[in-house]
C-alpha cells in the first residue's frame, strides 16, 4: 500500500479552478520534489493535502495510508501523519512556542491512545532538536513566531516537523526567502528526519533547495496537472531551460 | 422616562424602613449623606439613553422592577456551598449574603499587622477614623444616579485600612453573593479602601450569584491611596444570566501613589462597571485593565473616567473584550486633563474581538484636554479570529474547540498578564478556562470563508 495516493484531483479556489486532474503516488521512504512556476497550483496542492477548507476538492481521490483523507479534518489529518510547513508561518502572540508544542505533542498522542507528555519527558527531546536546527532556547519562551525573522520562522517550522515526526511532510516553499546560512540549517533539519518509514514533499520553484536535499523523484507542476516526472537530473534540467518547454508542451502560457 | 412614579414610592419606603432599622443608629454625618443622596436620587431618576454617559446601555428595565431589599435574616448558606469560590492564598475572606456581612462563614483571623478589615457597618458603629474622613466624599451621588442609590440605601459592606507603610502581600478577598428570594431583591454593597502612605495591598471584590434567581447589585467602592501608596483592586463579576450588575470604583491616588484596577466582566445579563480614578497628587500612576466576555444576550458596559488633576501623572487603559452570540459590549473611556495636570501621559486601548454577526461592541474615546503639554493617545480595534492562526494550530493536531480556546486565552490573556499578584492573576485565569472553552464550544465552524480576514478599526491621536 503506498503511504499517499492522489488520484485524478481537481481543486479550486474562490470559484477558480487550479488543480486539473493531479496524479501522484508517494510510498514511505521516498523525497518527492514538486517543482513548477507561480500560479501552478503548487501551494494548492500542499493545502489540499494539509485539509484547508478555502480549498475546495471538486473531484478525485485522496487516499493516506489506506484512509480517505477528503474525509478528514485537518487536525485529524496531522494526527494521522500529515504535517505541512507554511510558506508564511502565522505569528501567534499569546502562546507560547514551548507550549503550543507539546500542546500539538499531546494532542496526537491522545489520538493514538497514547499518555500524555510530561515537562520532563518533553524537554530532553525538545532541546535535541533545537540543537539540530541551532535554535536559540530563549525563542521558545516567546510567542509563536512572534517578531521571528523568516530565516527563525521557517526553521521553527522545521523544528515543529521534527518533534511531531510525521509519515508525510509537505515543505511548501520552506527555501524561499533564505539565506545560504539559513538554508542549509533547514536542509540539515530535513535530511536528518530522511527515514524509510517517513516520506517527503517538497514544494520549490527553484532547484537551490534540492542541492542540499537531493529527492528521489522530481515532478513539474504546469497549469494544475503535472506534466513530467522524473529523477533528480530533471530539476537541474528545469533549473537550466525554465519552465517555458513545459508550457509550450500543455499548450499553456505561463500564468498571470 | 426617568423612574415610574410607583417605583420611586418604592424607593421612599425602602430608604424609610432603612433608616427605621439598620440605619437608625448611624451618626448624624452619614445619616445626612444618605438624606442628601436620596434627595439627589429622586432629582435625578436613572438614566437614559440620552444621556451621554448612559448611550448604550438602556437601564429602563431596572426602573420597572419592583426590587425589594434581602429579608433580614440570611438564608440558610452553608460552608461547603461557598467552598467553591474559594480564593487561594487570599489573606483574608469576607463573605456577603445579599449584601449583609455573614461572620460565620468569613475568614478574619490572624490577619498581618497593618491590616484591618471589617464590616463597614462595624467600623461606622466604631467611629473610625478613617470612615469618617472618607466615607461617602469621594464618590459622587450628583454624577451618578446609581452611586446616590447606594449612599443611600448601602446596608453594610467591607472596611479595608492598611496602616502606613504595611506590605500586605496576599489578596483581601470579598466575596459578595447573591441568593435568590421569592422578590427580585436588590443589593447596594458599600466598600471603602483606605490604604495609608507607602503601603501596599490588593483587594479582590468577586460577585457570585447561588442559583438562578434575578437580582440587581448597585455597588460603590471608595479606594483612597495615600502617597506613594501601591494597591490594586480586581473586581470579578460572574453572577448568574439574570443578574443586573452596576458597579462602581473611585479612586482618589495621592503623590506618587499606584492604582491598578483589573475589571473582569464574565456573567450578569445587564452589567455597568465605572472606574472613576483621581489622580489629585503630583506623579500619581494607575492602570486601569479589564476583560469582559459576554455571550447570549449579556449587555457588559464598561466605562471609565479618568482625571488627571495633577503634573506628571500617567494612566493606562487596557480592555479587551470577547463578544459572542447576541452579546453586547461598551468600551466608553473618558480622560479628562485638568489645567494644572501638565506632563500627564495617558493612553487608552481596547481591544475587540466578535464571534459571531449579531454581536456588538460600542467603542467610545473621549478625551477633554485642558492642559497644553500632555501626551495622550487612544486605540480600539475590532476583529475576528484569525482564521490563518486557527487553521495553524489545526494543522499541528489541535482540534478546533481547543485551537479556538486557545487563541481566545492568549486574546484574554493580555488582560490577566497584567495582573502582578499571582494568587489573583490564577485565580482569574482558573475562572477563565471555564468561560471560555463555553464559548470556544458555543461557535464551532465560525465562518471559514472570510469575508475580509478583519475589520478593523484603527485611530491614534495625539494632542
Amino acid at each position: 500500500m503506498s503511504l499517499l495516493e492522489i488520484k485524478d484531483l481537481h481543486a479550486t479556489v474562490e470559484g477558480h479552478e487550479i488543480l486539473k486532474g493531479v496524479n501522484l503516488t508517494i510510498n514511505a521512504g521516498e523525497v518527492h520534489s514538486i517543482m513548477g512556476p507561480n500560479g501552478s497550483g503548487k501551494s494548492t496542492l500542499a493545502q489540499v493535502l494539509a485539509r484547508r477548507d478555502t480549498y475546495k476538492v471538486t473531484s478525485g481521490e485522496i487516499w493516506f495510508r489506506g484512509k480517505d483523507l477528503l474525509e478528514m479534518k485537518p487536525e485529524v489529518a496531522a494526527c494521522e501523519g500529515i504535517f505541512m510547513a507554511f510558506q508564511y508561518p502565522v505569528e501567534i502572540p499569546g502562546i507560547g512556542n514551548a507550549y503550543f508544542l507539546r500542546a500539538a505533542m499531546n494532542a496526537m498522542r491522545k489520538y493514538r491512545g497514547e499518555d500524555e507528555l510530561d515537562a520532563m519527558d518533553f524537554l530532553p527531546l525538545f532541546r535535541e532538536r533545537l540543537n539540530l536546527l541551532e535554535m536559540d532556547e530563549k525563542l521558545m519562551s516567546r510567542s509563536v513566531n512572534e517578531g521571528f525573522s523568516g530565516g527563525e520562522k521557517k526553521r521553527n517550522e522545521i523544528l515543529q516537523m521534527a518533534m511531531l515526526e510525521p509519515k508525510l511532510a509537505i515543505l511548501d516553499e520552506t527555501d524561499s526567502g533564505l539565506d545560504i546560512d539559513a538554508l542549509r540549517i533547514v536542509a540539515k533539519g530535513i535530511n536528518a528526519l530522511r527515514s524509510p518509514d517517513r516520506a517527503m514533499l517538497l514544494v520549490t520553484h527553484y532547484q537551490r533547495l534540492l542541492d542540499y536535499i537531493v529527492p528521489d523523484f522530481v515532478h513539474v507542476l504546469v497549469d494544475g496537472q503535472i506534466v513530467r516526472s522524473g529523477g533528480p537530473e530533471l530539476a537541474l534540467e528545469l533549473e537550466e531551460q525554465g519552465y517555458g518547454w513545459a508550457e509550450a508542451e500543455t499548450g499553456q502560457g505561463l500564468p498571470a | 422616562m426617568t423612574i415610574a412614579p410607583e417605583q420611586l414610592g418604592n424607593y421612599l419606603e425602602i430608604f424609610d424602613n432603612l433608616q427605621k432599622h439598620s440605619a437608625a443608629h448611624d451618626p448624624g454625618w452619614l445619616r445626612s449623606l444618605r438624606e442628601d443622596a436620596l434627595v439627589r436620587f429622586n432629582e435625578a431618576g436613572f438614566p437614559t439613553t440620552r444621556d451621554e454617559d448612559w448611550r448604550f446601555t438602556n437601564v429602563s428595565v431596572l426602573a420597572q422592577i419592583p426590587f425589594r431589599m434581602a429579608a433580614s435574616e440570611h438564608p440558610a448558606v452553608s460552608a461547603r456551598q461557598i467552598e467553591l469560590y474559594d480564593m487561594a492564598g487570599s489573606v483574608c475572606q469576607m463573605v456577603f449574603i445579599n449584601g449583609r456581612f455573614a461572620p460565620q462563614l468569613s475568614r478574619l483571623n490572624n490577619l498581618p499587622a497593618g491590616l484591618e478589615v471589617c464590616s463597614l457597618a462595624e467600623a461606622v458603629a466604631r467611629d473610625e477614623e478613617g470612615v469618617k474622613l472618607h466615607l461617602g466624599r469621594h464618590a459622587n451621588t450628583r454624577r451618578d444616579a446609581f452611586v446616590a442609590l447606594n449612599a443611600a440605601l448601602w446596608e453594610d459592606g467591607a472596611y479595608i485600612h492598611i496602616r502606613k507603610s504595611a506590605l500586605i502581600e496576599q489578596p483581601v478577598h470579598l466575596l459578595y453573593l447573591s441568593v435568590g428570594e421569592d422578590e427580585a431583591i436588590m443589593t447596594h454593597p458599600r466598600t471603602l479602601i483606605v490604604a495609608e502612605a507607602g503601603s501596599e495591598a490588593a483587594v479582590v471584590e468577586d460577585c457570585v450569584s447561588l442559583g438562578d434567581d434575578v437580582a440587581f447589585s448597585n455597588a460603590v467602592t471608595e479606594l483612597v491611596a495615600g502617597d506613594g501608596a501601591v494597591v490594586s483592586h480586581c473586581m470579578i463579576e460572574r453572577e448568574n444570566d439574570r443578574s443586573f450588575n452596576i458597579s462602581t470604583l473611585r479612586t482618589q491616588q495621592g503623590r506618587a501613589a499606584n492604582v491598578a484596577s483589573h475589571s473582569i466582566l464574565l456573567g450578569g445579563s445587564l452589567v455597568r462597571n465605572n472606574v472613576h480614578p483621581v489622580l489629585a497628587g503630583e506623579g500619581a500612576e494607575c492602570l486601569i485593565n479589564g476583560l469582559f466576555i459576554g455571550a447570549g444576550h449579556q449587555h457588559l458596559d464598561n466605562y471609565m473616567l479618568v482625571e488627571h488633576a495633577s503634573p506628571n501623572g500617567s494612566s493606562r487603559q487596557f480592555y479587551n473584550g470577547i463578544l459572542d452570540g447576541q452579546a453586547h459590549g461598551v468600551f466608553h473611556g473618558r480622560i479628562i486633563v485638568h489645567k494644572d495636570a501638565q506632563k500627564t501621559d495617558a493612553k487608552q486601548t481596547n481591544r475587540n474581538l466578535l464571534l459571531s454577526d449579531d454581536a456588538r461592541i460600542d467603542t467610545k474615546p473621549q478625551l477633554e484636554i485642558h492642559a497644553d503639554d500632555v501626551k495622550c493617545t487612544h486605540g480600539a480595534t475590532i476583529g475576528q479570529i484569525d482564521e490563518n492562526a486557527l487553521f495553524y494550530l489545526r494543522s499541528r493536531g489541535l482540534d478546533e474547540v481547543h485551537a479556538r480556546k486557545a487563541l481566545l486565552e492568549a486574546f484574554a490573556g493580555e488582560c490577566v498578564g497584567r495582573i502582578q499578584q499571582s494568587a489573583v492573576r490564577s485565580f482569574v485565569e482558573n475562572l477563565l478556562q471555564d468561560r471560555l472553552i463555553g464559548i470556544a464550544h458555543a461557535t464551532p465552524g465560525a465562518p471559514l470563508e472570510a469575508t475580509g480576514d478583519e475589520t478593523r478599526q484603527h485611530w491614534e491621536e495625539v494632542g
